[in-house]
């Protein structure tokens, strides 16, 4: 039996299994997708909020902040990037104007730091950003990280520490039993003293598996375009529209990659797995975008995306407890990203509370080598490297200058990609200006050969994503 | 100091190794990212090359094998596996392979051959999901020819520049059927020859001023829906159809791959997206050449082996000290007439301008004009997008000349 079984390997299940894994505790996270940050934290904004926005005494504010201003130090622990980039929510009108004051004073409550700009201070921040702007709240301290590079490195540093993850293991029943919990699926079960139900969007079905009717999430949908590195450097803040009650608007923020990502949309659905992007999406992002940002070219878009927040109706994180060692962490919409780690501290707290022994692992590791390090080494650094491993030396991913040495990392790390997307959000393999026209053929064979699997079984992300169908006659004949 | 590096060892690169040997310069340096020289001829194995250049019908990898015999025959050094990260205004090239690490060179010229790459999906933004199953047309022949797998079975190829042509027959010939292939223009922009030989003699439909519209599949495509367009391209709604298909392959472009022109410098044409060059396929850095599709997308790779000894050969004369400049003559065009290349003429000598045509034309008049004198007036029955066209002027028409206008005169 397993002392805490995890459901959901997004950012927040990979965050607990992080948090937890600094104890003497069996852990496994249980992820229903061949890999991990497959849901909301693949495709959000990236943002780590300041903190200004949430409704002062919230669970979200509280948590948002607390998470925002350990983020630095946790992604410097983990290898991962992370820059405080700074945000800007631009106003043009009056009403923009009192909505914006209104912001400053929750930002106060809430004890973060914002400055009121006017048209003046916000155009010598940004020369890109319209000049019809009248005025702006800066908050030095918002920042930017890659979501799924943090759920990565998350999750991996809790299996160097001992964690196991199941892939493909969509939780179908949870059963109580003596000391715990069964959790059944199609690929069998797992026993565990303790449970985090960290489902996203199905968080509200999961703890409908233990009687718990109290949760009701449903999908917002988010549409984004990303534009190509050129661009990247046409705003250095996060830049916000003035918000409304569905959300914060069309962001238009540099990553820390480089690039400029542009999104997202903000439509309440029904339908859980209706990823799709629409044509009246791209319009509308486009379309807002350019009514503050200067200079932007759609024809510099290198793809586009959509990604699907787990809204409560609570309008608040909800963090409960209904049956005895069953945690719920639902409705973590935004900012649940900038309140991950603290959400984790949180849930830790919680399972202490209720019985679960905290004691510290001696070997613990608190650190993990960053999926960047070959690319942010030093020239002497990499040619130590190369000798030592010559694959490092090979460029496969010409576009984002990937070699074959970082993509059999990005394999044999924990938690090791298995298909292409999976090495593409490690590694950005295929992740360029020609979106893996040129590479996929190579990364496919190295996931082959490594994986010990056939060619032609190798998928785009698990499940039936096959990329090729059987063997050419040419091919048979070899 | 290396005397000539050519980043890029496809027929480009070969090509203008072996004319700058030929002019005297022994010092010569291939670098070659992929496993074997070839470029992209090594994935082309249809035939249809060298009917300019050799009067017989070649396929890519026995054409390029010519070139290649013939660099190792000069014993040019060639350096396979290895990649160019960067190239300073100052030819200091800085590369990598598994077994020099990375690396740096000063060369006296370079030339650039670094060839093109398709428009990737995302430029489109084509609405729907994002399943496995949707590869450019180049991909899906890598897979196919070098890799010896097919990506799907039942297909639809958005895009009618000739890698989706050639992939539509190729598909077919594997046992897949092709359903379609939409052309968003309303005049296909590969050569006529494929689109009979690859799509009308195998009753594959080309739907003209169609696009895809919306993507379907959750994890292998499962459709694609089309729709024609009006003449602002935009979808006609009452027109969209929904063909179910496991693959979707787009042939919607190719790019000429200058970033490395951009990290040295080196002044871009937006319309070409490659260096703008003068006659000898200079480009605005001294010593720096461009040739191939990283300079402008052929058609035809004889036509990039002929534009390669123009570069090879002016990278022969730079390095032996011939750099004078002696005029400044730009090259213009009017709408009709889209680019020329080279763009400027600094030495009056017989010159050959290469360009292409923005739309479809019949029963036309190619002027190349000097202030308002026509000093080359040449018919055409028909002009096209896809088929690049050129007109040969002769030295002693070029005297008193101040600049030149490329212009097409519908009849």
């Amino acid at each position: 039996m397993f002392d805490v079984a995890i459901i959901g390997a997004g950012v927040v299940g990979a965050m607990v299994a992080r948090e937890l894994a600094k104890y003497q505790l069996k852990i496994i996270l249980l992820e229903k997708k061949n890999d991990v940050a497959m849901g909301a934290s693949r495709a959000n904004s990236g943002i780590v909020h300041a903190g200004y926005d949430c409704a002062p005494g919230s669970l979200k504010a509280r948590l948002n902040v607390e998470g925002a201003a350990m983020m630095e130090e946790v992604c410097k622990t983990l290898g991962v990037k992370f820059k405080r980039n700074g945000s800007l929510v631009i106003g043009f009108d009056e009403e923009d104007r009192k909505g914006i004051e209104k912001l400053m004073e929750k930002g106060k409550a809430n004890g973060v730091e914002v400055q009121f700009l006017d048209q003046t201070g916000v155009r010598a921040l940004e020369p890109n950003i319209g000049g019809n702007v009248t005025c702006a709240l800066y908050a030095p301290t918002g920042g930017i990280v890659c979501p799924y590079d943090l759920t990565i490195a998350a999750l991996g540093n809790a299996m160097d520490n001992g964690a196991e993850l199941q892939r493909n293991f969509p939780v179908s029943a949870i059963e109580k039993i003596d000391g715990g919990y069964r959790i059944s699926s199609e690929n069998g079960e797992v026993k565990a003293r303790f449970v985090v139900n960290c489902a996203g969007l199905y968080s509200d079905e999961i703890a409908k598996m233990v009687g718990d009717d109290s949760i009701s999430v449903h999908p917002r949908k988010g549409e984004y375009i990303l534009l190509d590195k050129e661009c990247g450097g046409l705003v250095s803040n996060t830049i916000f529209r003035t918000p409304s009650k569905m959300g914060k608007g069309i962001l238009v923020s540099p990553t820390v990659d480089g690039n400029l990502l542009l999104g997202p949309t903000s439509v309440d659905k029904e339908d859980k797995e209706d990823k799709d992007t629409t044509e009246g999406g791209f319009a509308e992002i486009l379309s807002k975008a350019k009514e503050y940002v200067e200079n932007l070219h759609a024809g510099k878009a290198i793809t586009s995306f959509c990604g699907l927040r787990a809204v409560g109706n609570t309008g608040d994180f909800v963090i409960t407890s209904r049956s005895p060692g069953f945690v719920n962490a639902a409705g973590i919409e935004s900012p649940g990203l900038s309140a991950s780690p603290a959400i984790a501290k949180y849930i830790a707290e919680m399972l202490k509370e209720q019985g679960l022994e905290l004691v510290e692992n001696p070997a613990h590791i608190a650190t993990r080598v960053s999926s960047h390090h070959f690319r942010d080494a030093s020239l002497e650094e990499k040619n130590a490297m190369i000798r030592e491993n010559p694959a490092y030396g090979r460029i496969i991913c010409r576009c984002e200058g990937v070699t074959e040495g970082e993509i059999l990392d990005a394999i044999r790390r924990n938690p090791g990609a298995t298909d292409l997307d999976g090495v593409k959000r490690r590694t950005r393999a295929q992740m360029g200006r020609c979106q893996g026209g040129f590479c996929m053929p190579y990364v496919t064979e190295l996931l082959a050969k490594e994986l010990g699997i056939a060619y032609e079984d190798v998928t785009k992300c698990g499940g039936e994503s096959l990329i090729n169908v059987e063997k050419t006659k040419g091919g048979m004949a070899q | 100091m290396r005397d000539l590096v050519i980043i890029g060892g496809g027929p480009a690169g070969m090509s203008a190794a072996i004319a700058a040997y030929e002019q005297g310069v022994r010092d010569i340096l291939i670098l070659e990212r992929d496993e074997s020289l070839g470029g992209i001829l090594q994935q082309c194995i249809h035939n249809g090359f060298g009917l300019h250049k050799f009067g017989e019908e070649l396929t890519g990898p026995e054409y390029a094998w010519k070139y290649e015999q013939k660099v190792r025959e000069l014993n040019i050094e060639t350096k396979c596996n290895t990649m160019v990260l960067d190239i300073t205004e100052d030819k200091v090239i800085t590369a990598t392979n598994a077994q020099e690490g990375i690396f740096q060179l000063q060369a006296k010229a370079i030339i650039l051959a670094m060839g093109c790459r398709e428009r990737s999906k995302g430029a489109l933004n084509i609405a729907g999901s994002r399943p496995a199953g949707i590869f450019s047309a180049g991909t899906a022949q890598k897979f196919v020819n070098m890799k010896g797998y097919l990506p799907g079975k039942n297909v639809v190829i958005l895009g009618s520049g000739d890698i989706g042509l050639i992939m539509a027959r190729r598909m077919t010939l594997e046992g897949a059927k092709v359903h379609a292939v939409c052309e968003l223009m309303p005049y296909s922009g590969g050569l006529a020859r494929n689109i009979e030989q690859c799509l009308n003699d195998f009753n594959i439909p080309l739907k003209l001023s169609h696009t895809v519209v919306q993507i379907h599949g959750k994890e292998r495509l499962e459709g694609v829906t089309i729709a024609q367009v009006d003449e602002n391209r935009r979808p006609i709604d009452a027109t969209r159809e929904f063909i179910p298909c496991d693959t979707l392959l787009l042939s919607v472009g190719l790019i000429p791959e200058n970033e490395l022109s951009k990290a040295a410098k080196v002044d871009l044409s937006p319309i070409t997206n490659g260096a703008v060059v003068d006659q000898d396929r200079q480009t605005s850095i001294p010593g720096v050449f461009a040739c191939g599709n990283v300079l402008h997308v052929h058609d035809l790779v004889d036509f990039v082996s002929e534009e390669a000894e123009i570069a090879g050969k002016a990278a022969a004369a730079y390095i032996k000290g011939n750099t004078g400049k002696k005029v400044e003559i730009p090259v213009k065009t009017d709408g009709k007439v889209r680019y020329t290349v080279p763009q400027v003429i600094t030495v009056k000598k017989d010159i050959t301008l290469y360009f292409r045509v923005g739309s479809v034309y019949k029963n036309v008049r190619v002027n190349v004009t000097a202030g308002d004198k026509v000093i080359l007036s040449r018919k055409r029955p028909k002009v096209a997008p896809g088929e690049m066209e050129s007109v040969t002027i002769k030295a002693e028409l070029l005297e008193n000349v101040e600049s030149l206008t490329v212009s097409l005169e519908v009849l």
